[in-house]
């Protein structure tokens, strides 16, 4: 008997929010032209997209012409790194980032030592926070172009202590990039940033669709070859149907929010008492109040994770894990590593706008049995 | 000595847990495993079964005190 399905992973994909499919819907028949042309179907591609720019740039609070919208994610959080590296070249080539940024951020990091320049990651604490003591010292030092703080993390939920970190980051003269992509559609934005980047399938957009906000007066530089396109922030045409769609599910998400936290924030509670409780020699990791309301990682001792993630979705549960037990990755989540927490076994949860509190209780009934199982089997039990 | 070596994740602490119990309180154990996730979950184990962990060394190796 197969169980119907229970989607936790919206911090990898939320499920695709109804107004952002209406949107895509009426867009693809309105806005399949090029908008930067000249006659009236240009005009119309155009007008959905000022349009769209205007609402993401309002639901953000920030102006319509710093916002430009990327191709993904990912490539938002590379041209944020990048061209907030290559706008303060003048006044060094040190990045500063906090341990537990996304793997986009730490690979544009990379990129950017690889070409000579220098990257300090400043340890977080076991919840997951950034040592603000560390950070100050960091962001201070000379030849600082650029530090990269993530608004909370996005394995964890801890929320990071961004307007903290952006004082000491204007203190010593540095810009602050702020990933959002865990925060925003969920909770209002930080202040005192320079540059922001989101994922649009975060908060149930469709994916493809990344944010770039350059504040006015930030110094930034395209890491890209020239292209009029978004301000030139970012290179080639828009896919407009998802922009809208991101655009409009933003809009609803944002509105919904603070309902929202107020929902699953109990929920994430419940989940991390009764995991405590139920599941035996079991670590849940994360700042368990000053953390994202959705989302949930715990560790369970002596089981392989993706043995976990199998088992779970035999029984119709999607989660996702920053174990390295598989496969197809040789190390840990550098996350849980940084933070000195277990990383096997490790289960992350996220709810999004569709979990109910059934889909809740029946993981949290089922999820001790499989755990148990998976013990049994390893021989594990006794230990 | 415990030879991990070759053993993925969540091989070397159940392998690491499994020989304690035999051993005399305050008797220290050096764990080598190159499984990365050792590093992590080796002082981890320790922290949630009340052992000392004492050093990781290269190699990679890792001393506790049971």
């Amino acid at each position: 008997m197969s169980a119907s399905p229970v989607y936790l992973d919206a911090a990898t994909a939320a499920p695709l929010h109804p107004v952002a499919r209406q949107a895509m819907l009426a867009a693809l028949d309105d806005g399949w032209a090029d908008p930067a042309r000249l006659y009236s179907a240009a005009r119309r591609a155009r007008q959905l997209l000022d349009a769209a720019r205007e609402a993401a740039a309002q639901t953000l609070g920030v102006r319509a012409d710093e916002l430009s919208f990327t191709p993904s994610g990912t490539a938002a959080a590379h041209a944020a790194v990048l061209g907030g590296l290559a706008g303060r070249r003048r006044a060094g080539a040190t990045l500063v980032h906090s341990a537990v940024e996304h793997s986009a951020v730490l690979h544009a990091a990379q990129r950017h030592t690889a070409a000579g320049g220098a990257a300090v990651s400043v340890p977080v604490n076991r919840l997951g926070r950034v040592d603000l003591d560390a950070w100050a010292s960091a962001v201070a030092a000379p030849g600082v172009a650029l530090a990269a703080l993530i608004a909370a993390s996005h394995e964890v939920g801890t929320v990071q202590p961004v307007p903290a970190a952006a004082e000491l980051c204007a203190e010593a003269g540095v810009p602050l990039y702020v990933d959002a992509a865990p925060l925003a559609g969920r909770a209002p934005l930080p202040a005192g940033w320079s540059v922001l980047s989101a994922s649009a399938h975060k908060w149930g957009g469709p994916p493809g669709v990344g944010l770039l906000v350059v504040r006015k007066g930030a110094r930034w530089e395209s890491p890209y070859p020239a292209d009029e396109r978004e301000s030139g922030r970012t290179p080639g045409v828009v896919n407009l149907p998802a922009v809208v769609a991101a655009a409009a599910s933003l809009r609803a998400a944002a509105a919904d929010a603070a309902a929202e936290a107020a929902r699953l924030g109990p929920l994430v509670d419940r989940i991390r008492a009764r995991v405590a409780a139920e599941v035996p020699d079991v670590e849940v990791v994360g700042d368990p109040v000053d953390r994202v309301p959705h989302l949930v990682t715990f560790s369970c001792l002596y089981v392989d994770g993706e043995a976990l993630l199998h088992a779970l979705d035999r029984r119709g549960f999607a989660v996702s894990s920053g174990s390295s037990c598989t496969s197809s990755t040789v190390r840990p989540s550098h996350v849980l590593e940084a933070m000195g927490v277990l990383s096997h076994g490790n289960v992350r949860v996220s709810l999004h706008r569709e979990t109910t509190e059934a889909d809740v209780e029946r993981f949290l009934a089922e999820l001790p049995g499989i755990v148990a199982d998976l013990r049994a089997q390893a021989g594990v039990t006794d230990l | 000595m415990l030879d991990c070596r070759g053993q993925r994740c969540p091989l070397p602490v159940i392998n690491l847990a499994r020989l304690v119990p035999g051993l005399p309180a305050g008797a220290v154990v050096r764990v080598l495993a190159d499984d990365p996730a050792a590093a992590v979950d080796i002082p981890a184990w320790c922290r949630m079964r009340g052992h000392e962990f004492l050093a990781a060394h290269d190699g990679p190796a890792y001393d506790v005190r049971v």
